[in-house]
């Protein structure tokens, strides 16, 4: 089945920068119905108001890193299901055992291209 | 003893202690130990052997030891370091993140411009134009990168920070800045500042102003 290029993203950075840049990219990709978010626990707000189906989030984010995102979107009944993509400068093997083991779908390691998202994207969304 | 009389013993009492606690803290000088040690010896008077003056003169380099560390100590100026240095590196790195960001933005910008010319140009050289502006957007990953870079060298200064802090505390604010303070620089090298902060200088108007108002 065809991915829905119209899917609902939702972006997640402090960084006002790396959204532009996310949300670009995916543009360049074909996705063009992108909200952002520049906290965790406004993305947290964002996901319980509306549908969404992907998070891209950065890790290193305060007070509430992506990663407690993860885990709070992966006990979240209603949210649970949401493919979850982490782009992050975090590269460290035990950054990536952790996001796996809090449930992540994909790891994107900062600096990245066009290339390697639709790459990520691919594999947790399907072809397209 | 009336209860009234023996509340205010008892806070005689606390203020002679805290009074001690007070003293107590106090670094000791080198004289003040020299002191210390001559007491410590007259005491022993008539006693003394070899093992004592060894360790008297143990004992006495042992007091310059600690009086020249703390010569040492208040040469780098750690007070100046706390209230003067590191705010101004903190101020300098933020201003390095604003700059990046700003100058992102506006090739962001560009690029949507030059994406919005892309878009009207048919074929292979519309293309190959979206997609160099795609490298562009790839490229700025760089104000990221640095931001983080810079935000975990802000963490480490404020780390030293604190130890400054405990060590003036440890010191004492005015045995430490009893010493002289450095030089200010003067002639040419008192021009060299480096670029300013926001707010800090004069934009180029000002300068244009300022240089019309000699004629």
């Amino acid at each position: 089945m065809a991915v829905d290029k119209n899917l609902p993203i939702l972006i997640v950075d402090d960084y006002k920068t790396m959204l532009r840049i996310v949300r670009n990219l995916l543009k360049q990709v074909g996705f063009d119905n992108v909200e952002e978010a520049m906290d965790g626990s406004s993305a947290l707000t964002k996901l319980r108001e509306s549908r969404f189906g992907l998070i891209i989030s950065d890790w290193n984010m305060e007070p509430m890193t992506g990663l407690q995102l993860l885990r709070e979107v992966r006990a979240d009944a209603k949210l649970a299901a949401i493919p979850f993509i982490m782009i992050t400068a975090e590269s460290k093997t035990e950054n990536v055992i952790a996001a796996k083991e809090a449930g992540v779908s994909n790891y994107i390691v900062k600096p990245f291209n066009a290339e390697t998202l639709k790459s990520k994207l691919q594999s947790v969304l399907g072809a397209f | 003893m009336t209860p009234s009389n023996v509340l205010a013993e008892q806070k005689l009492l606390r203020q002679r202690i805290d009074a001690a606690h007070a003293e107590a803290a106090q670094p000791l000088s080198r004289e003040e130990v020299g002191d210390i040690v001559r007491e410590v010896l007259t005491t022993m008077q008539g006693d003394l052997s070899a093992q004592d003056l060894g360790l008297y003169k143990e004992l006495e380099s042992l007091a310059r030891y600690i009086q020249h560390a703390r010569r040492e100590i208040a040469a780098i100026r750690p007070a100046d370091i706390r209230d003067c240095h590191l705010p101004t590196a903190h101020d300098e790195l933020d201003a390095v993140v604003g700059a990046t960001e700003t100058a992102t933005f506006a090739i962001f910008d560009a690029c949507d411009a030059i994406g919005v010319i892309a878009g009207g140009i048919d074929g292979e050289q519309g293309v190959k134009l979206t997609e160099q502006i795609t490298r562009i957007f790839e490229a700025c990953n760089f104000q990221d990168i640095t931001g983080q870079r810079i935000t975990k060298v802000v963490k480490a200064l404020k780390h030293i920070e604190a130890k400054v802090d405990a060590l003036v505390a440890a010191f004492g604010e005015s045995a430490l800045g009893a010493l002289e303070a450095d030089p200010e620089p003067a002639g040419d090298a008192a021009l060299l500042h480096g670029p300013q902060l926001p707010g800090n200088a004069i934009n180029q108007d000002e300068i244009d102003r300022l240089l019309a108002s000699f004629d």
